[in-house]
């Protein structure tokens, strides 16, 4: 049965042909390195996954699965560039409002049946359905595909979204206004096909590993919650010739010096490295010890809604806080993971970004000392009359570490006296949405790689503006960047009034700090958003 | 005595609902939901997931439905943060796990620890009886979240006899550090107990009278000495058997076991509602049955004792 699908693809695919003779001699095809015998791929996760249900599914553990499982229209490659999956290309219109994906004939389900655009149509209306009630409805609704906020409103019927199947191949999109990133939408799990038939046959278990079609190049074969999942080679996908990788085994362990002990014992070909523990591991381990730039922020943010503190109102007040801290001891001695320190809310590493040349980014940390004590003298703070307030974090060793330094810097340089308060999860996110803090942490990570993931989240209109900061001009730009061919300056822009204005602290922006066996090929250290695939990693002999 | 028993479960039946209606406040009252997260949902979408989870009924309509589809249908609903799976599910497949290695744990630390009591007791005041007591205070002090990572680091690590987690279907490999990091501490209480208690017993009267009628020692300590002498260690036990499930959140969390301890700890931080409350369902009725069992044990240890 297997040879006999095998031959009737190779038929198909005329091109796999000569991949797949490649791959015979056991090397890699394209930079020859020699390939281990064992194609087993085994990483650890802080926790179990929520879901396998490409529409449903909201965590980063589960969107890694279900990357591996199902295909989209189109993928990224290791920079983070778009590259076709089950679509070939597409076409977008002159108003940019409606785009045409071509999809490949020869793309299959693992149950053997087409990837037809019915199948996008599907799993796009039901991420959209208030029946299913998908937390990723709001993803629909920022694609602005047309009717979708209506639709998850149920003012209208999941069949009116803005999405249609031309023919079996062929995939008609419309936006209700132009989105410069939509072609990076498609990336994302909630765009991935559902099987309609499989789906309907077996509700909400279709994800069970007995059940599950899935289009992508692995199948699910092996769930065991809070331990271990296991996802081997579909040999129906239509690119399973390139496929090099046999077998990805996920982990569920949630501390992580066990889960570096068990690196060490070669359980595992990647783990995250515990904070503060990189110098050494990477003195240690040169060739295994890795950091390179993520896409998420750490800052602090000021409550400038009425419930905050009049102190705060004052700008001044703002900026000597900011100045004071000494981002690089913050980076340097106690995370040590190679983070970069952080001048602006965007991440230096978004793609089309180019940070301002702020005032505070060029000072000596002295110099900024020595402003920040000015700064806060002309707000009327100082030693008669010190500033004094409630500092909030959700309760975690590593942000207790930082929020310490944070307080002992403004202590020592401003004799400000910051009382630290630290809460649990959900009772943080709860007292910070509700305006109940004077300032308190926060942390972004992007949805996408474009500046607006994170901008947007300072606009005066946004749900996740906890510190209510308001600024016309800063909202405009953000506007005019929606339509704008060329956002960048626009962007930075943005990030010039952010500076001025200081409505948060920017701390420091995240490193992904990994333990990865040197025999793994491939990593994409250069895909900031770390959508890594299976598929085209390899295991390389020792 | 079977009157006894089925009165025993009868009340139970209230002292459970107690229980649900008091945790179901008790878990509403904390801030936050199980849909609270740093992306708050646009209003729109939120309702959507209420209407869907039945979240959006006054809260005794809530508590009601659930009451109503436990005793109906067996159903404890689906759980908020697992989209795939219900709380059926996760017990089901969690509640063997903890309970394989939980039992071992409770077997391993009844029987070590009451023959180091025992053996401390008989051999009073010399090298064994000192050896039993330090090595039954070194266990104590070695609570299992210390155990699990020294546990790791030799057998894994440095000896690499051992894989370093997870489960496996429950083969023995997998299960030798779990039970050893959830058995030393309660082993030491066990051995400081039948210790204390059988040295006592040993000075009373009727071991005196056994002894003066010339039995030979080993009968005196099997038929005469050991029953009483667990009875303190069965009060003991009875609390201990529901703490090795419960309490096995740690095993779970180092040695990926994938029981329901580090599930139920989980469903409290994130507001599962309806996890927590199966699992304190599933907890207290485990309660309740272990008690009664401990109760019924007293009467065949101590014959004093009658129902």
């Amino acid at each position: 049965m297997r040879t006999f699908t095998r031959a009737t693809l190779s038929a198909l695919l005329s091109t796999s042909i000569l991949a797949g003779a490649a791959l015979a001699q056991d090397t890699h095809p394209e930079t020859g390195e020699p390939l281990a015998a064992d194609q087993t791929f085994t990483y650890r996760v802080l926790d179990e996954h929520s879901s396998v249900d490409p529409q449903v599914v909201e965590d980063v553990s589960g969107s890694e699965i279900v990357r591996d499982l199902f295909e989209g229209l189109m993928n990224q490659d290791e920079d983070g560039e778009l590259v076709p999956g089950v679509a070939t290309g597409y076409e977008v219109s002159d108003d940019k409002l409606t785009y045409t994906f071509t999809l490949r004939p020869e793309a299959v389900w693992s149950n053997g049946d087409p990837v037809t655009a019915n199948d996008f149509v599907f799993a796009w209306r039901r991420a959209a359905d208030p029946a299913l009630a998908s937390p990723y409805q709001w993803f629909i609704e920022l694609m602005s595909l047309e009717n979708a906020s209506e639709i998850v409103a149920g003012d209208m019927a999941p069949e009116e979204l803005g999405v249609t199947a031309i023919d079996d191949h062929t995939l008609e999109v419309r936006l209700t206004s132009p989105l410069p990133y939509f072609p990076f939408m498609t990336t994302h799990a909630t765009t991935f096909p559902a099987p309609q038939s499989v789906v309907e046959e077996f509700g909400a278990n279709w994800t069970k590993p007995e059940n599950i079609v899935s289009n992508g190049a692995y199948v699910l074969t092996e769930h065991l919650p809070n331990e271990r999942s296991v996802r081997e080679r579909n040999e129906m996908y239509w690119d399973n010739d390139n496929t090099i990788i046999d077998k990805v085994v996920a982990l569920v362990i949630n501390d992580e010096n066990v889960a570096l002990t068990r690196y060490m014992a070669g359980e595992l070909d990647r783990t995250e490295v515990p904070a503060g523990q990189f110098p050494r591991l990477s003195e240690e381990y040169p060739d295994e010890a890795i950091s390179f730039p993520r896409l998420c922020n750490y800052y602090y943010t000021f409550n400038l809604s009425d419930s905050g503190p009049e102190a705060f109102k004052d700008v001044n007040v703002r900026k000597a806080l900011a100045l004071a801290v000494d981002r690089k001891i913050i980076v340097e001695n106690i995370l040590a993971g190679g983070q970069p320190e952080a001048y602006t809310f965007t991440p230096a590493a978004v793609a089309g970004f180019e940070p301002p040349a702020t005032e505070m980014a060029g000072m000596s940390q002295a110099d900024r000392d020595a402003m920040a004590l000015e700064l806060l003298a002309e707000a009327g703070y100082g030693p008669d009359n010190p500033l004094s307030f409630e500092m909030v974090y959700n309760t975690s060793e590593a942000h207790q570490k930082v929020a310490v330094a944070l307080s002992q810097m403004w202590k020592q340089k401003l004799g400000v006296d910051a009382q630290l308060a630290n809460m649990e999860w959900k009772v943080f996110l709860e007292e910070r949405g509700n305006q109940n803090f004077e300032l308190a942490r926060g942390a972004w990570c992007g949805d996408y790689n474009e500046a607006s993931t994170f901008l947007d989240l300072l606009d005066s209109a946004s749900g996740y503006n906890d510190g209510k900061y308001a600024n016309e001009a800063y909202d405009k730009l953000l506007e005019d960047a929606k339509t704008a061919d060329d956002t960048t300056p626009l962007y930075t822009e943005a990030e010039q009034i952010l500076a001025a204005e200081m409505p948060v602290i920017p701390i420091y922006h995240y490193a992904g700090v990994y333990m990865m066996d040197s025999d793994v090929g491939n990593w994409p250290v250069n895909n900031v958003e770390q959508n890594w695939y299976s598929k085209n990693l390899y295991k390389i002999a020792e | 005595m079977t009157a006894y028993i089925i009165r025993r479960l009868l009340i139970a039946i209230p002292t459970l609902l107690l229980l649900v209606v008091a945790s179901f406040f008790l878990m509403h009252t904390a801030p936050g939901g199980p849909f609270t997260s740093e992306r708050p949902l646009p209003p729109e979408v939120l309702a959507n997931i209420e209407a869907r989870y039945g979240l959006d009924q006054p809260l005794w309509k809530q508590l009601w439905d659930y009451l109503t589809n436990i005793v109906l249908h067996f159903d404890f609903g689906p759980s908020f943060r697992f989209k795939d799976r219900d709380v059926n599910d996760i017990i089901a497949q969690g509640f063997p796990i903890s309970l394989t290695y939980g039992s071992l744990a409770f077997i391993a630390a009844s029987v070590v620890g009451i023959s180091l009591g025992v053996a401390a007791a008989i051999r009073h005041n010399t090298w064994i009886d000192y050896f039993a007591v330090s090595l039954g205070i070194a266990a104590q002090a070695l609570p299992n979240f210390i155990m699990g990572p020294i546990l790791i680091l030799t057998f894994t690590l440095w000896l690499g006899w051992l894989p370093g987690g997870g489960w496996n279907g429950g083969q023995w490999q997998y299960l030798v550090m779990p039970v050893i990091a959830l058995s030393t501490s309660y082993m030491g209480n066990i051995a400081r107990i039948t210790r204390s208690s059988m040295l006592e017993v040993m000075n009373s009267n009727f071991i005196r009278t056994a002894r003066a009628k010339g039995l030979p020692a080993r009968t005196v300590i099997w038929r005469h000495a050991l029953k009483p002498t667990l009875l303190p260690v069965i009060s003991y036990l009875g609390p201990v058997f529901v703490y090795v499930l419960t309490g096995s959140v740690f095993v779970d969390l180092y040695f990926s076991t994938g029981g329901l301890g580090q599930s139920y700890v989980s469903s409290a931080l994130t507001r599962d509602y309806a996890v927590l409350l199966g699992v304190t369902i599933l907890y207290g009725g485990l309660t309740v049955v272990v008690n009664l069992a401990t109760d019924l044990a007293y009467a065949w240890f101590d014959p004093k004792i009658r129902y």
